[in-house]
């Protein structure tokens, strides 16, 4: 396997001090970063692909990290998490299912250990095409007050022959949330859904 | 502050390879843009000076969240721009306000200087509008290398009644730049041109 082509890297951090409501004591915020990498896949069907999810490992830990330290840097801050992948259009959407793995497992490594699984979106799509990256809570996915999304895009990626790479992390509920359900001080912890 | 901000994004880009070829050392953009309530959405009022208080503010708050993100000191940022996008119920003199007689002196202030004008741009547009942010270089408006653009965008700003104002800082131009022109090695850096 070629090893992975990073052509740029991208991060965004929103800060929500407030929607329409009371001004919250500590801003609400959500951040993904992204990587933009060659697709060594695109324009032909290639059988024997998995090896590339093994090749993304470096990167995945790289990017969780960065993704913490853009959040402030503490491991224990982070609440809620989800990923996704971009496809150019010379590949398919199978080459974004290779993030799943190394996207998830970087994150659960980067912060100590996490339970639940990391919801996903994927697409194959254009240069500028935008995606609603999934989040929910790390430890108990059914925690109605963490269940978020982020949504993210590059201008001038991904290319054909590219793959966008996101994860994204929370630093706790929606800034009004207010919709019931199961609670993040309900978690029993066991299972990662409740 | 005279600003009532409900939500602070931050982006980062950071260009690795372009075309096969690597960048050494990586080209790195920032852009802070904060969603603020238009205090005049709605009708038309003559006097703007509350938003020309609050681009001095921002101006500051912007610039010093851009530097950071890149991690740079204020004086070793290259190009820089700003922006704003007015939600549907405003007016595009409300983003003049906000962007032309006082924002720029604090901005200037955090890079330690910043002979060259501010380029910018400004819009009316909906919710996930897309600003594109022009960059040139901060002591030379002439220097070939640093003409640029970031384009940035928040999903859910800017709503009828507020405007979305975004400062962009570098410290890199284009990531080959070969068109020839000024170059920063032959800054003067007198009267803000070459």
């Amino acid at each position: 396997m070629p090893p992975v082509e990073l052509r740029k890297r991208v991060t965004l951090v929103e800060e929500i001090f407030h929607e329409g409501g009371p001004v919250a004591k500590t801003p609400y915020r959500r951040a993904a970063i992204l990587a933009v990498v060659k697709n060594p896949f695109a324009g032909r069907y290639v059988e024997e692909i998995v090896g590339f999810s093994d090749d993304l490992k470096p990167l995945g830990l790289d990017m969780a990290k960065l993704l913490i330290g853009a959040l402030g840097g503490d491991p224990k801050a982070i609440q809620g998490y989800g990923k996704g992948a971009i496809v150019g259009a010379a590949g398919e959407i199978e080459h974004g299912a290779l993030w799943h793995a190394p996207g998830g497992y970087a994150m659960r490594e980067a912060l100590g250990g996490a339970l639940a699984i990391v919801p996903s979106a994927k697409k194959v799509a254009g240069p500028g095409a935008r995606l609603d990256v999934p989040i929910t809570h790390i430890n108990a996915s059914y925690v109605r007050s963490h269940f978020d999304a982020i949504e993210v895009g590059v201008a001038d990626a991904p290319r054909a022959d590219e793959i966008l790479l996101a994860l994204a992390m929370t630093t706790g509920p929606r800034v009004h949330n207010r919709a019931g359900g199961l609670e993040a001080t309900q978690i029993k912890g066991l299972d990662g859904l409740r | 502050m005279k600003a009532k901000i409900r939500k602070l994004v931050t982006f980062v880009e950071e260009t690795r390879v372009e075309m096969d070829r690597a960048v050494e050392p990586p080209t790195r953009r920032a852009a802070a843009v904060a969603v603020i309530e238009n205090p005049f959405a709605g009708r038309y009022v003559e006097d703007l000076s509350l938003l020309i208080d609050v681009g001095e503010d921002l101006g500051q708050l912007l610039a010093a969240r851009a530097v950071g993100a890149l991690g740079i000191e204020g004086s070793r940022a290259e190009s820089y721009g700003k922006a704003a996008a007015v939600g549907e119920n405003g007016e595009l003199e409300h983003a003049a306000a906000v962007l032309h007689p006082k924002l720029g002196a604090p901005v200037r202030k955090v890079l330690g200087k910043g002979a060259a004008l501010i380029p910018s741009s400004k819009k009316r547009g909906g919710p996930g509008v897309a600003l594109d942010v022009p960059l040139g270089h901060k002591d030379a408006a002439f220097v070939r290398s640093h003409f640029d653009g970031m384009e940035v965008r928040i999903a859910d700003a800017p709503r009828a009644n507020e405007i979305m104002v975004a400062v962009a800082v570098t410290d890199s131009g284009r990531p080959h730049p070969r068109v020839g022109g000024l170059t920063k090695d032959e800054i003067k850096g007198v009267d803000g041109l070459r």
